[in-house]
């Protein structure tokens, strides 16, 4: 899928075609945007980059054969980004659960069974991932580090809210790019357990219960079902863990283990990690 | 997606010492989602012959009822059954028959001859023969199980090693499929007779 050296191509490396020292927009500051990343010098770089990286394997069938209307096909591009994942996080009284599938899907191609979809941004900030892993992990690895300087800084650590804004407003400065990225960042601070959905058109939403991915309808029905504000822990867990393995049961691009985390006031902590197949004949046998 | 890819499906048959083993995944999925673990794609057309089909699950219905349409008309004039290889043709003629509309399925036909000879033919959607003497495989997962298939198979089998090797070799080769899986069936033909298991497998 990747053809980077493309972009490092010494060939393409002359003036002419790129401009360095790209800044994208004037929402983020200059300590925020730390890159300069080779932009090819055309009207416009998403559509050059869409030649080059394909992310869009699964969803040819829903697009009408080519139309001539540039916006609109671009649009189209952005919109299928959460190719094979199952990822949910939701806010209780005890704290959050977050909880996570395994499986990398090349198109139809299982690629692994033992992906980490959990990032942790820092001791108290979780992120998950769908989408682009490199777009992922390089953003919310960011992230990690303006939290870390936040810190150093100010003496006090970042609320969940800034960092989910930060993260929002440097996905929004690179709208149009071809980023493919939904996330959830969810954590404690000292206001509470916070929980906001954030993805690359620049959404950030807040809420108590999320679950994103090609596998989410499968998880909502069970997690719409059993949650409630008043849960114990244990239950809580379980509920996530449930809602993972039938949306890796019911949906084709879900799979492999299922990893679930908890935090609460001291941080967070990863609770289990059980192979999806284990989990369905547990569950059958339970049925019986 | 291609149309191919909507349900899912995978399929081989193998040839052994005076034998043949036919095996296919149960998925019935609506693109990503799985719909139903219990799905029949491979039919017996006579006791010495086997069809498999994957590809689009509606026209694997209205195929394999045109086959047995067929295959019965010919039973009742010849007072005899087809032999795979007389129904490996027809299976063609039938596909051809739609050359500019085809159904969008790829079969395998396998079975033994009177002679108690393995037969092996798989097809392309318009009815391309390719008859093969060892294995053959079909379906989404078509790439990982002729991958595992090249790697296991051996001439020469007994029934019961054909089963563990097909067997196997299916199980591997869904496993890196997204579109199939969620169960399997293994049918053995012998001159003695047939036998038909289930697979307990992953059911992600």
């Amino acid at each position: 899928m990747i053809n980077f050296d493309l972009l490092d191509n010494s060939e393409y490396l002359n003036d002419q075609l790129f401009s360095n020292n790209f800044l994208p927009n004037q929402f983020i500051t200059e300590q925020e945007n730390f890159e300069n990343f080779k932009i090819p010098n055309i009207p416009t770089p998403y559509q050059f980059s869409k030649k080059i990286i394909d992310l869009s394997k699964q969803t040819e069938l829903k697009e009408k054969p080519q139309e001539k209307n540039e916006e609109k096909s671009e649009e189209k591009g952005i919109v299928k980004a959460y190719k094979g994942t199952t990822t949910l996080a939701f806010v209780f009284a005890k704290g959050i659960v977050v909880a996570v599938d395994s499986r990398a899907s090349s198109g139809q191609y299982i690629a692994s069974q033992t992906v980490q979809k959990v990032i942790p941004i820092n001791k108290y900030i979780l992120g998950t991932m769908a989408g682009g892993a490199a777009d992922c992990q390089f953003w919310q690895r960011h992230l990690g580090r303006l939290t870390n300087l936040y810190e150093l800084t100010n003496r006090e650590r970042m609320s969940v809210s800034s960092a989910s804004k930060l993260l929002a407003n440097m996905l929004y400065s690179y709208r149009n790019y071809g980023l493919s990225l939904g996330t959830m960042v969810s954590g404690y601070d000292n206001k509470g357990p916070h929980l906001y959905y954030v993805d690359n058109d620049g959404t950030r939403l807040k809420n108590n219960l999320f679950s994103v991915g090609s596998g989410s309808p499968f998880a909502y029905g069970v997690l719409d079902d059993g949650y409630k504000w008043d849960l114990e822990v244990e239950e809580a867990c379980e509920l996530g863990r449930r809602a993972i393995y039938h949306a890796t049961h019911r949906d084709a691009y879900s799979g492999g283990m299922v990893n679930v985390y908890y935090i609460n006031q001291d941080g967070w902590t990863k609770i289990s990690t059980e192979d999806s197949n284990d989990l369905h004949w547990k569950y059958q046998n339970e049925k019986l | 997606m291609s149309i191919y890819e909507y349900n899912g499906s995978a399929l081989i048959a193998m040839a052994g010492k005076e034998c043949v083993a036919i095996a296919s995944d149960t998925r019935f999925g609506v693109r990503n989602q799985t719909v139903w673990r219990e799905a029949q794609k491979i039919f017996q057309i006579n006791n010495k012959t086997f069809l498999g089909l994957g590809g689009l699950n509606t026209d694997i219905w209205t195929l394999k009822e045109t086959f047995r349409f067929h295959h019965n008309l010919y039973a009742l004039r010849e007072e005899r059954d087809m032999s795979p290889k007389v129904f490996a043709n027809l299976v063609s003629h039938v596909l051809y028959s739609h050359r500019f509309g085809p159904y969008f399925v790829s079969p395998i036909v396998c079975g033994l001859d009177d002679d108690n000879v393995p037969f092996l033919c798989g097809t392309d959607e318009i009815g391309a023969q390719e008859i093969t003497h060892d294995f053959i495989a079909t379906g989404t997962a078509v790439e990982s199980l002729m991958g595992v298939c090249e790697t296991f198979y051996k001439e020469n089998l007994e029934p019961e090693d054909l089963f563990e090797t097909i067997s196997q070799c299916l199980l591997a080769g869904v496993d890196r499929d997204c579109l199939s899986g969620w169960g399997a069936v293994v049918h053995v033909l012998t001159k003695d007779g047939i036998t038909t298991r289930k697979l307990k497998m992953r059911q992600d």
